[in-house]
């Protein structure tokens, strides 16, 4: 089970909201997918990204994803720590391996995202 | 591992001393430089390992002895075909007259090489049944980027701006769609059809007014012959494109099909795949391009032009206007194709048809040979000259992987096969073993590879943990990405100041 | 067929194995009306035959002139001992190190190129090669792009005529665009790229510059303002590119110590024969801040498992077999094999000997300068130059073909090369190195004046010693 006070993509992004904050970052299953990571580029501060838009890249030894944006909004911030600890987001994908924060621009952008269970029926289909 | 004893060496600064080595250059007169001024000379001295001949040339020795090479033994790598590398080849390249000729000689001074460069091209031509060649790109890569930069050419000339999507199978070489995007395409991708071939529906369904071009390699990246090519190359005319032919499977089939008389309109060859010249540790290769009657005005200049009389010399510049211009310096990597050229004088029509003639066997008899022991995704349809196995059902069964079967393999002598490619098949390996190979190394290959899924079952940790007997066992490639360490630190102080 | 194996037995018990009659049945999915009817070729040659014939081929091409020709590729002497490495079957039949453990060989000889040429170019990222100077300098380019997210691109016209025509080819993309910077037309720094104009085009706000891309010495032979130019760029948010002759690296200051962003160039000189145009070595590198945006393979240090030091293609994802469409590049090849002629020339000749190839050159060229204005062809322009500069002699294009005659292939014919500069227009572009001799000079010298006085060449066979003996009297004349 995912954790429960989180919402999904189907990219396999989760956003954590806290009011109009929004951090964003991969589930487990992603980066477990990927493999040990090696590498995340993401966006300056004060990017607006776009819902479904590529902000980013996840990068492993021999794959590497886009990142893309469940909700629209400009960044205020990015996961410093993940230059010299790419690895943070195997360890706590939820926690220490965050991605980006941003200002939700447009509140009806999350009803779109899925709840828990819907995005651990995604995962379980394979 | 057939490797002499162990020959891990340090690196050459690290056998460097200062005073060691010269003795190969006279002295430059003290003066030589004054005239050069401060600002724009070097501060100090290049930090350059200093090491005697005898040090340097055993450092370089021991080093290739960590080396399997196609010399060593037998590389099953499909998409590569890593056939035999005719010694003739490396003789003939190295000839003063071929070697040492500057790319902007005069034509008059020029005549042997350009000759041979003009026999090469009609040789290509015959092969592929294309109208004219260009033998200036370095690469199998950068000939596609010449092919899909003409069809643009083309297409803009007809004021068709409007093209802006190459469609490529979902089996393709990722340098397919990296080109198309370096040309300034989109790329759609078509998935394949269930018998690995295109799916004819989605094709036509993705085939329209953008599209530019169809980018396909016939035999497949499967080692498949697409049957419905003829339909495809029809409908994507129809849909006013032009279909591009990737060649790096050409050696399937030699002699019997001929891709410009079947309709593509442009294809590059891999002459270090094909025509046998040597990979050389990655590189050089040479990809030259040809094309049908609607492309020729954009080939790459300068072409080699036969003068009825007068022999044979370069275009001038600005002599075609229509050309895309050039896609590097001076006129192609002379030296590989001068190896080409030679592969193809040596066999003749009726040795290249052979070729492909036993390339097929010989990979149909493998598939044969292992029949049973690993799943056939597509089934026992015969092969060209390479064929794809899968692991997955191992894999589930032990847990063992392609990865490891392949690095197993090399505790067994060989080379693994190309593993994880095409990207369509799961726990895939593509293995192609050429015409070059006598039936005995089939067959021991086949029977290793045998009894590595019996060791899966028996023993899997033997596999999981394989290479045992290499130099250097499984490397930790996580740390090599996420601290880079991509060049040697020199050690201040430890040269000896320029003597002057 | 010259190198298969297979004996009729051989093809029976494979036909047999897979249940068929024959091997065209393995072909019958090729539709019939596709099938290629014969390949017209001529008739296969056994080894001994074949090799008269690329004997008889290469004899009629003509290597054994007196040689003044550079232009982007120079004649410098190669130890004996880089040849005989290069052959080893180890070396030039292996693949691609995609199995690092029994690839160490080829990978740890790319991870000491790059540490080499990171020192001479004194940049710490280097890529594992590109096809020639030519695609290098064009990647540059399009890395100044992507990391600057900006779509213009200024290069001197300095830079090597094929360079630039390259660069317009892969900008053909659309989007890009790239433009010329002049070069100043009189005075000390005629030949070199003209700063006022260059900060004029930096200028424009609404059109801001990626990257700008400069050579030294620049393809006339000239030294140019590499810090200047460098300062220009980075003024105005642009990338520096700086293109380079490796051998001159030896005492011209890298493009590290000048604020160049990257650097690429020809590594042909570096003990690779001139083969009619390659293959060639294209030199690659950048510093740090821009190792994500390199295009080609990469080669690292790391640790197996047993934490022995070990060598390894990293940074894999940039590359086009993953990235696919969204590569910075399609490049899958390097030129590995010319990495290691490289590596090994410098191994051999050591840095005190690089410093002697390129000061030699540069002697020799102070003397070619004085025999040829002697008779003269005084230099086109002056300004400082290394190894390599422009003559002005009436006539060019004549006098180049009837000295080719004699036996000098006396440079460049700038006229031909350049067509669109009347400045050029009576140019040779000559150059000497460390094999150019005395001897080689005098017989120019003392040719070119045959030629300008309108002197009937001497024969050949009969008076070949004389010839030269009388050349060198003229010269010192």
């Amino acid at each position: 089970m995912v954790p429960t006070d989180l919402r999904y993509t189907k990219d396999h992004e989760w956003v954590r909201l806290a009011g109009t904050d929004a951090t964003v970052g991969i589930t487990e299953y992603a980066a477990s997918q990927l493999g040990d990571i090696v590498f995340v580029e993401l966006p300056e501060v004060g990017r607006t990204l776009t819902q479904s838009a590529a902000f980013g890249v996840v990068e492993s030894v021999k794959a590497v994803s886009d990142l893309f944006a469940p909700v629209s909004g400009p960044v205020i911030e990015s996961n410093a720590a993940l230059t010299g600890e790419p690895e943070l987001v195997n360890a706590e994908p939820y926690g220490a391996g965050w991605m980006v924060r941003l200002t939700v621009a447009d509140p009806s952008e999350l009803d779109g995202l899925l709840d828990p269970a819907a995005y651990d029926a995604l995962i379980a289909e394979g | 591992m057939s490797v002499a004893g162990n020959r891990l060496q340090p690196t050459i600064f690290e056998k460097s001393s200062p005073g060691r080595g010269g003795g190969k250059i006279p002295h430059a007169p003290k003066d030589a430089l004054d005239r050069i001024p401060a600002a724009a000379r070097r501060a100090g001295p290049a930090a350059l390992p200093e090491l005697n001949e005898p040090e340097a040339v055993r450092h370089y020795v021991n080093l290739s002895q960590l080396n399997y090479a196609v010399d060593t033994g037998f590389y099953p790598l499909g998409s590569c075909t890593m056939k035999w590398n005719p010694k003739l080849n490396e003789w003939a390249a190295r000839l003063p007259g071929f070697a040492g000729l500057h790319p902007m000689a005069p034509d008059a001074v020029a005549q042997g090489t350009l000759q041979l460069l003009w026999e090469l091209e009609a040789a290509l031509a015959e092969i592929s049944g294309m109208t004219a060649l260009t033998l200036q790109p370095a690469a199998g890569a950068q000939g596609e980027l010449t092919g899909i930069l003409m069809i643009r050419a083309y297409h803009h000339d007809r004021g068709d701006l409007d093209r802006t999507e190459v469609l490529v199978p979902d089996s393709s070489h990722g340098t397919n769609p990296a080109t198309a995007t370096m040309a300034g395409f989109t790329t759609v991708t078509i998935p394949s059809a269930a018998d690995g071939g295109v799916d004819l529906d989605a094709f036509r369904a993705a085939l329209g007014p953008r599209t530019a071009a169809v980018m396909i390699t016939n035999p497949s990246t499967l080692g498949l012959f697409e049957a419905r090519i003829g339909e495809l190359l029809d409908a994507v005319h129809e849909a006013g494109a032009l279909a591009y032919m990737d060649g790096a499977n050409l050696n399937a089939i030699l002699g019997r099909f001929k891709p410009g008389e079947a309709g593509f309109d442009v294809m590059h060859f891999n002459v270090h795949k094909t025509f046998s010249t040597p990979h050389g540790g990655g590189g050089p290769g040479a990809g030259p391009v040809g094309v049908g009657p609607k492309l020729v005005a954009y080939l790459p200049s300068p072409r080699v032009i036969r003068d009825e009389d007068a022999g044979f010399r370069l275009e001038r510049p600005g002599e075609r206007p229509t050309s895309i211009g050039r896609m590097r310096s001076f006129v192609g990597n002379t030296g590989v194709l001068v190896r080409a050229y030679a592969y193809i004088r040596a066999h003749g029509g009726s040795g290249l048809r052979e070729v492909s003639d036993d390339a097929v066997l010989a990979a149909n008899y493998l598939k044969a040979r292992l029949a049973g022991t690993y799943d056939e995704p597509y089934g026992d349809r015969p092969c060209k000259h390479e064929f794809v196995v899968s692991a997955a059902s191992l894999k589930k069964a032990t847990g063992v992987r392609t990865l490891d079967i392949a690095k197993r393999l090399i505790d067994y002598g060989y080379h693994p096969p190309t593993i994880y490619f095409p990207l369509i098949v799961e726990e895939g390996m593509l293995i192609e073993p050429t015409e070059t190979e006598p039936i005995e190394t089939l067959d021991a290959f086949a029977e290793a590879l045998i009894a590595i899924a019996g060791e899966a079952r028996t023993d899997p940790d033997l596999v999981h943990e394989a290479p045992h007997d290499t130099p250097v066992r499984r490397l930790d490639e996580v740390k090599a990405a996420r601290q880079p360490n991509l060049r040697w630190r020199p050690m201040a102080g430890a040269q000896t100041p320029c003597p002057d | 067929m010259p190198y298969g194996p297979h004996t009729p037995a051989d093809r029976a018990r494979m036909l047999a194995t897979i249940g068929i009659g024959s091997v065209d049945e393995l072909f019958a999915d090729i539709p019939g009306k596709l099938r290629a009817s014969s390949l017209d070729l001529p008739e296969p040659e056994p080894e001994l035959s074949l090799a008269a014939h690329l004997q008889a081929l290469a004899a009629r091409n003509r290597v054994d002139l007196a040689s003044f020709l550079g232009a982007g590729v120079y004649r410098h002497y190669s130890p004996a001992a880089i040849d005989q490495i290069l052959l080893r079957g180890e070396w030039y039949t292996a693949y691609t190190p995609y199995q690092p453990e029994i690839s160490q060989g080829t990978l740890q000889s790319i991870y000491e190129y790059e540490s080499l040429i990171a020192e001479l170019v004194g940049l710490d990222v280097v890529s594992a090669s590109h096809y020639d100077g030519a695609a290098a300098t064009a990647e540059a380019a399009l890395m100044t792009c992507r990391a600057t997210r900006r779509e213009r691109v200024l290069v001197s016209r300095a830079v090597h005529r094929h360079y630039r025509e390259t660069i317009e080819t892969y900008f053909m993309g659309g989007g890009l665009t790239v433009e010329e910077i002049p070069l100043v037309a009189d005075g000390l720094a005629a030949g070199t790229t003209d700063l006022a104009a260059l900060e004029r085009l930096l200028a424009d706000p609404d059109r801001a510059v990626a990257g700008v891309v400069a050579s030294q010495p620049n393809f006339l032979g000239l030294l140019e303002p590499m810090s200047d130019i460098g300062q220009l760029a980075h003024a105005a948010g642009a990338l520096f590119v700086a293109v380079v002759e490796p051998v001159s690296l030896a005492v011209l200051a890298p493009p590290g110590e000048y604020g160049a962003d990257i650097a690429a160039g020809e590594g042909q000189p570096l003990g690779i024969a001139p083969q009619y145009g390659g293959p060639y070595l294209g030199i690659l590198a950048s510093t740090e801040a821009l190792v994500r945006q390199i295009p080609g393979r990469l080669v690292g240090m790391t640790t197996d498992i047993d934490g022995k030091r070990a060598f390894v293609m990293t940074m894999r994802a940039r590359e086009q077999d993953i990235r696919r469409e969204k590569a910075a590049s399609n490049i899958c090849t390097n030129q590995a094999l010319l990495a290691l002629a490289a590596s090994v020339y410098l191994a051999m000749v050591g840095p005190h000997g690089l410093r002697d190839v390129a000061a030699l050159g540069a002697a020799r060229a102070a003397e070619l300068e004085t025999a040829l204005a002697a008779v003269g062809a005084p230099r086109l322009h002056s300004g400082p130059y290394l190894n390599e500069f422009v003559v002005r002699v009436p006539g060019a294009a004549e006098v180049h073909r009837l000295l080719l005659e004699r036996g000098v292939l006396a440079g460049l014919v700038l006229a031909e090369a350049e067509p669109d500069d009347p400045a050029l227009a009576d140019g040779l572009l000559v150059c000497a190195t460390e094999v150019t001799t005395h001897d080689e000079i005098g017989r120019f010298a003392a040719t070119l004046s045959d030629v300008l006085t309108g002197r009937p060449p001497v024969a050949v066979e009969a008076g070949a010693g004389t010839a030269r003996g009388g050349a060198v009297a003229e010269a010192r004349r």
